[in-house]
């Protein structure tokens, strides 16, 4: 049996809204619309989607937080709304812009008492804490209130109370969310060793394609609350993400570029972008191409966003869709 | 249950050393406190003052009815005052870790805070109580000694489910901890005076579907050893433990089917 097993589920929020002076207009909004699929043992699955599009909202489902309004969950073996306690001592959770430590207490504190709730014995923790002190190198501010730390600080601590009580799956929300690129590889390398060395199977949302990259090969995309793609990063890629972005900036101002393979989609003033494939031409080829039309003055090449994957795949779905 | 204990304790003292942290505001804080809670204590005095008997209860006796109804009160305050935050957690998402971890939801609010300032509304209800009890010519018996002093936990049961009862309504709308405040802080001044003194619709609904007669009416008249006004019966005088108890358990059934209803917050 898969670790995660999510069959057809919905969750619809009633939203009210003033119309009129008395009258209040009802209307459902279906933040998840019927989605279904199953997670193995030991694997990292990267959740993506623009804002709204309803990952919050089904990892809030996984773990216990809300009750689904239609279909099934099983999370190792548990389902979360009905076996809460139980299921939460099996998971770690890591939501990027909430903070589960204690404030006004030194970090270490914080520690202590997870070991405390989740009935940590005392001997696992002391060899848990000495992994994750050395990992994540907390010794230097393990002493500090929370309230001081820095947001690359405060992640580790996160982390570090996420996975003291050994869970055997994390559910991460924007683990990376705001921190710079050494801290993101700093949390990044911790994922990827919690999943090699303990078999920690997780789940993560995020809007930084970069963490999906690196982390994961699954992924699952999430629009409008429906689940739009199901599989690979590279396949993904191949498919949608291969047009790239190259931004010059010209010695002079002039009329938008013509080239072979390219097409200018935007200009302003000295600066145009210029849209190419992967596939049909190069980089380096396209600067050599500009370069003999005008003068270069600088350049920059911007990788696909995540949200621009996400909407090409959309539009795609719209279009193959009948009755759409 | 050992480990629950422990547990409540790590998590209190954690709590303390917290609010230590900010030493000035913690002394400032609890100087306020400690002020408004004695202005609180002169309006009683002046009202006592002027008010020699009330609907066949003396002054002393009002006291006693205070002095119960405030130090359970307190008591209560001091375990689950924190509920008055309950409908900024629902609001903001901040209930979510709560549902992550693994102790129910309830315990986890009792042990999120202790107000060590709150202690001092408990001195004063004590005081009170002991003023009260050191005026009054009662005739003491075991009987009378073992419900008065079962009395302040039952009552604080009592007051602990109505709170929880009520604040439940903030599950369906965000606004309603005025309601739920209506029935605590309101309750506590409904016990401070007898139930006779009440319009009849009001007594049955205040003091016996909402049970706050029980707090501090019916333990007081069997301790006084004073024939009831209402011409009640006497076995009501005892039922205290028995509401609480079904005060509890009517409370705990409601929070489970409002958490059930929790909506979080954000996408």
């Amino acid at each position: 049996m898969a670790l995660i097993e999510v069959e057809n589920i919905r969750k619809d929020f009633v939203v009210t809204r003033k119309a009129g002076r008395l009258r209040r207009e009802r209307s459902v909004v279906h933040a998840v619309d019927g989605i279904s699929f199953t997670i193995e043992r030991g694997t990292i699955v990267g959740y993506i989607g623009p804002n709204g599009a309803g990952k919050s909202t089904t990892v809030k489902m996984l773990t216990g937080i809300l009750v689904p309004s239609a279909g099934r969950i099983s999370v190792d073996g548990l389902v979360p709304t009905e076996q809460r306690i139980p299921l939460a001592r099996r998971i770690g959770v890591m939501f990027g812009q909430r903070i589960q430590l204690w404030w006004d207490l030194p970090l270490i504190e914080s520690f202590e008492l997870f070991r405390h709730i989740y009935s940590v014995k005392a001997e696992r923790y002391r060899e848990n804490l000495a992994s994750f002190r050395e990992l994540l190198e907390l010794d230097p501010f393990l002493e500090t209130p929370v309230r001081q730390l820095s947001l690359g600080q405060r992640v580790r601590g996160e982390l570090t109370a996420a996975m003291l009580h050994d869970p055997e799956v994390l559910f991460l929300d924007e683990p990376t969310i705001g921190l710079d690129v050494v801290a993101k590889q700093r949390v990044r390398e911790f994922l990827l060793r919690a999943n090699r060395e303990r078999g920690v199977t997780v789940l993560l949302t995020t809007h930084d394609l970069a963490d999906i990259e690196r982390l994961s090969s699954r992924i699952l995309i999430i629009d409008h609350g429906k689940l739009i793609y199901d599989g690979d990063v590279e396949a993904l890629k191949a498919r949608y993400g291969t047009e790239r972005v190259l931004v010059v900036d010209l010695e002079e101002p002039g009329p938008p570029l013509r080239l072979e393979d390219a097409r200018v989609i935007r200009t302003e003033g000295l600066r145009q972008w210029i849209a190419f494939e992967r596939d049909r031409t190069s980089a380096a080829r396209l600067v050599a191409e500009v370069a003999a039309q005008a003068a270069l003055r600088d350049l920059t090449v911007e990788e696909p966003e995540i949200e621009d994957v996400v909407r090409r795949i959309y539009r795609g779905v719209a279009q193959h869709a009948p009755n759409v | 249950m050992g480990d629950t204990l422990a547990l409540y304790g790590h998590l209190i003292a954690a709590r303390i050393r917290a609010q230590l942290q900010y030493r000035g505001s913690f002394v400032l804080e609890t100087v306020g406190h400690a002020v408004v809670t004695f202005l609180d204590f002169v309006v009683i005095l002046v009202l006592f003052a002027n008010v020699p008997r009330l609907a066949t209860w003396s002054q002393p006796e009002i006291a006693l009815l205070y002095g119960i109804s405030a130090l359970a009160f307190a008591i209560t305050d001091l375990m689950v005052g924190q509920l008055d935050w309950l409908s900024n957690w629902v609001r903001d998402g901040t209930f979510d870790q709560m549902l992550l971890r693994p102790r129910g939801t309830l315990f986890q609010i009792v042990s999120s805070d202790f107000q060590l300032r709150r202690l001092g509304k408990a001195a004063q209800g004590l005081v009170v109580l002991v003023y009260a009890l050191s005026v009054l010519p009662i005739e003491w018996t075991p009987l009378r000694a073992l419900l008065l002093v079962a009395t302040i936990p039952v009552s604080a049961v009592i007051f602990i489910s109505i709170w929880v009862f009520t604040i439940c309504i903030v599950f369906w709308t965000v606004d309603g901890k005025e309601v739920a405040n209506a029935f605590s802080y309101g309750g506590q001044f409904f016990a401070q005076f007898p139930m006779n003194i009440y319009d009849r619709w009001l007594r049955r609904f205040l003091g016996y579907l909402v049970p706050i007669a029980f707090i501090s009416y019916f333990p007081a008249l069997y301790i006084l050893g004073k024939p009831d006004p209402l011409g009640l019966p006497a076995a009501l005088q005892f039922a205290g433990p028995l509401v609480a108890l079904v005060a509890a358990l009517a409370a705990g059934r409601m929070w489970r089917v409002a958490v059930r209803h929790y909506q979080s917050a954000g996408g």
